[in-house]
């Protein structure tokens, strides 16, 4: 038969969000995979700029929905380094409860939408009813489902009283004992086993070589984990496992995930009991002086990294973000070639991808050989020149 | 490896059938709603001093205070002592179509003049209603 | 002919076992596929016109038809689809035996069931979409896969019946219950084959929407697709009618009402059991499939069929 070579997305049922795969085809297997990024930039780095620190916490709380805190503590943490602000403890214990709830809160929706790639809804529909718990209690903590916007400069906005603590202590129980049967339901059904396991295969060498982190590299047996390998806040003083999986495949990733989901609520049960007595923020000037600090944080995804660079006004001079998707993002098709089409989904999907978390820009005049930043004008222009040289009627925009 | 049986979902699957479901018939039924949810910013004018700091932080430049049209009278003059400023009275324009929710300006306010509500159903046809005037 | 026998001849085609009845009873079993589906996943589901009410939502719409396509072909594979299963149910007793009874019907309605496969293979090839020709490429191989476990399924009870005809078995199995439990592992093969058939979770690759969006269905629109999908639903009623008739006694020996309550009550039970296999099970690759019904359907029919000669000879 020939090959025929079939566009996967922008627009796919089996995605979730634009992003372009390129897949050549012979008969059911693929032949070759490609990654089109690009679909989705939104300028937020630029935009962080334009903002003062405050302003930021909620610009980068947007980077990406689900692990919207992950990316607020990891630029937070840069500016208290860059300010030489030590947060007082029970703010730290706070930030670490709102991350590991963050953490069940994503994973539960990756094995709910895993289990809609594979075609078993029930295991879908079960997994999100049952998330809406931790929803709950993320709601009850920051005060929204997803936003929680937790975070402020100098420690978190929200204290946990007694009545909270015995709430989310209640629902966790729930929690703990919804994920271990859906740990038994996802690794012992046969139609689940027959189509994770050997699919997608990544062995530990290409993970190395390829830079891939977070559950994905630990399924393919890379142990690695910001919180045990360099603890921030107060993961020194939790007792905690380092989940990985020796399978190199999807069914790996889902062990790691469900396995790392009961890690978080043993981890939050501690957090509850540990909870230090004091103040939740300290005042933190809103001007911050000249420096700049690199801060890593284990998101759900994997790991997150953040840039900041200050110079002594009340708004950052650059903020870099690396989305844990973008160090996924080079195996797929590596995992994707030599597979079935049916699987092209499950596989994308397994990495927990982030698309609109990791489009970059960067404009390069090799002939010139000159760098240049442009101003947030300049990139707006050319946004405009471009969409109407696609005529797009722009006339009723003004330039400011 | 551990047991590998089909059909593993069965009896979880016939308990549903004794349960009521899951979903919740939002608009007919209410929204359960956590306390300290945040919602629509509402506006207190008589505690208002006018210092703007809501207007610098917000991330969405959703707020704008300025001068009310109709300002108190000025308190009557006691003889011998200087005049004490008028109190100026402020208005509030909240435009929800920017608004992020996310309460920034409350905690900002040093006269808690701002309040946080867990009004949410907040969608409008016309574009204008969504911008709120507070007086 | 006479006036009368072909207005008769049209009763039978349009309302009754015809397009009518199937559609309704097909409409009325998707309805209870969706609600007992949605029950079991713990949601509300949909109200009970919900079927109909995308019909008459589908048939309302603009139908796209792409240049490129075979435009005769595209147009029309619809009704086709709809005509073969509507034969089939011409064949099948539903009370007082079959319209058209003879010696091989059994074949024939196999063979008549066999039609809305392939125009769904046609509909998939003449799109000339690539997810399209990748459904449809699936859609054949899955009718490779089990055709034959279904067809050995169905012979056992013919071998003990001695007799090709449909009625004729159901009769034999309405005279001798007791042969019927021992029909069970032909029962589960035809059941599991019949889901393939319906391309059904967990065997609806050539559809699969999160692979290849809307398989062999992707380019069509409108009232075309309001036919494919009405087909889809009457196939779910031949099909259970064929194993009531086949596997469980079709009327037991009553006749009139009686027996046609027991055919409501036995289609309604193989419908339950579909839906609790689509509920409980995730999508397998077409090449599983394939493995499954050659590797453990097919040789387990066969397992029964042997068994069934065995039963034949010891007891006459």
């Amino acid at each position: 038969m020939s090959k025929i070579s079939i566009p996967l997305g922008p627009q796919h049922p089996g995605l979730k969000e634009p992003i372009n795969f390129g897949l050549v085809l012979e008969g059911e297997q693929i032949d070759k995979a490609t990654v089109n990024l690009g679909y989705n930039h939104r300028g937020i780095e630029k935009a962080a700029e334009e903002r003062t620190y405050i302003q930021d916490i909620y610009l980068l709380e947007r980077v990406c929905g689900i692990c919207s805190h992950s990316h607020t503590t990891c630029y937070i943490t840069c500016v208290e380094e860059i300010a030489k602000a030590e947060i007082p403890e029970r703010a730290k214990a706070i930030r670490v409860l709102v991350a590991e709830l963050e953490r069940i809160h994503s994973h539960l929706l990756w094995l709910g939408i895993a289990a809609y790639e594979i075609g078993f809804d029930t295991l879908f529909m079960y997994v999100w009813r049952d998330r809406e718990q931790v929803l709950d209690c993320l709601e009850l903590v920051g005060g929204n489902r997803v936003h929680y916007a937790i975070n402020t400069l100098g420690g978190v906005r929200r204290d946990i009283t007694p009545e909270i603590k015995a709430e989310l202590l209640k629902r966790v129980d729930i929690l703990e004992a919804r994920t271990k049967y859906y740990t038994t339901l996802a690794t012992e059904e046969t139609t689940v086993l027959a189509r994770t396991q050997k699919v997608g295969v990544l062995p530990k060498d290409l993970a190395i070589k390829l830079g891939t982190n977070g559950p994905t590299g630990r399924a393919s047996g890379l142990a690695r984990d910001v919180r045990k390998d360099e603890p921030y806040l107060i993961y020194d003083k939790l007792d905690f496992k380092l989940i990985t999986a020796d399978t190199c495949d999807v069914f790996g990733r889902v062990v790691v995930r469900v396995l790392e989901t009961v890690e978080s609520c043993k981890i939050i049960r501690q957090v509850l009991n540990y909870l230090p007595e004091g103040p939740i923020s300290i005042k933190v000037p809103w001007k911050v002086p000249e420096g700049e600090a690199v801060n890593r944080y284990e998101a759900p995804r994997g790991e997150d990294i953040h840039y900041v660079k200050g110079n002594g006004t009340d708004k950052p001079e650059r903020v870099k973000v690396r989305a844990p998707t973008l160090a996924n993002y080079h195996a797929v098709p590596h995992m994707l070639e030599g597979g079935w089409m049916a699987d092209v989904p499950l596989v994308i999907a397994a990495i927990d991808p982030c698309m609109s978390c990791s489009d970059r820009a960067l404009v390069t005049d090799r002939a010139a050989a000159r760098s240049a930043v442009w101003s947030w004008e300049e990139m707006r222009r050319n946004g405009i020149e471009f969409y109407k040289r696609r005529g797009v009627d722009f006339s009723k925009v003004v330039l400011k | 490896m551990k047991k590998n049986t089909p059909g593993r979902a069965l009896f979880e699957a016939l308990r549903q059938l004794f349960k009521d479901p899951a979903t919740s018939t939002y608009p007919f039924s209410k929204a359960k709603l956590q306390p300290k949810f945040r919602g629509r910013i509402d506006f207190e004018s008589e505690k208002c001093i006018g210092c703007k700091m809501c207007v610098r932080v917000c991330p969405a430049k959703a707020i704008d205070i300025i001068l009310s049209a109709e300002q108190p009278a000025a308190p009557a003059q006691v003889e011998g002592q200087t005049t004490p400023p008028a109190k100026k009275k402020f208005d509030c324009i909240m435009n929800l179509d920017r608004c992020i929710y996310c309460a920034q300006c409350v905690e900002v306010c040093p006269k808690k003049a701002l309040i946080s509500t867990d009004d949410f159903e907040l969608a409008q046809l016309d574009r204008k209603a969504l911008r709120r005037h507070y007086k | 002919m006479a006036i009368e026998n072909i207005l008769l001849a049209l009763f039978y085609v349009l309302i009754f076992p015809g397009i009518w009845f199937l559609a309704t009873y097909g409409m009325t079993l998707e309805w209870v596929d969706r609600k007992l589906g949605a029950v079991l996943q713990n949601r509300v589901g949909p109200p009970w016109f919900q079927p109909m009410a995308d019909f008459i939502k589908l048939v309302s719409k603009e139908v796209i038809i792409p240049k490129a396509c075979d435009n005769v072909m595209f147009r029309n594979l619809p009704y086709f689809a709809v005509a073969g299963v509507t034969a089939a149910m011409m064949m099948i007793p539903v009370w007082n035996g079959a319209l058209f009874s003879f010696e091989g019907d059994l074949i024939a309605v196999i063979y008549l069931l066999t039609i809305p496969t392939a125009t769904f293979f046609l509909a998939g090839w003449s799109s000339t979409s690539p997810y399209a020709a990748i459904g449809s490429m699936r859609v054949l191989t899955q009718l490779f896969a089990y055709e034959v476990p279904l067809m050995l399924a169905l012979i056992g009870p013919a071998i003990l019946a001695g007799s090709w005809n449909i009625t004729a078995i159901s009769e034999h199995f309405a005279r001798n219950p007791a042969y019927m439990p021992a029909q069970i592992a032909g029962f589960l093969v035809a059941v599991l084959a019949l889901q393939g058939k319906l391309e059904r979770l967990p065997f609806d690759s050539p559809h699969a929407k999160t692979e290849i969006v809307g398989g062999q269905f992707t380019e069509y629109t409108g009232r075309l697709l309001a036919f494919f999908n009405m087909a889809v639903s009457m196939e779910m009623v031949v099909g259970a009618a064929l194993l009531n008739a086949v596997f469980l006694g079709g009327g037991l020996g009553l006749t009139g009402i009686g027996a046609f309550v027991l055919f409501m009550l036995k289609t309604f039970g193989v419908v339950l059991l579909l839906v609790v296999l689509r509920v409980l099970m995730a999508r397998i690759r077409i090449e599983q499939m394939v493995n499954f019904c050659w590797q453990i359907l097919a040789p387990l029919a066969m397992a029964q069929i042997v068994f069934d000669i065995f039963l034949k000879i010891r007891l006459g």
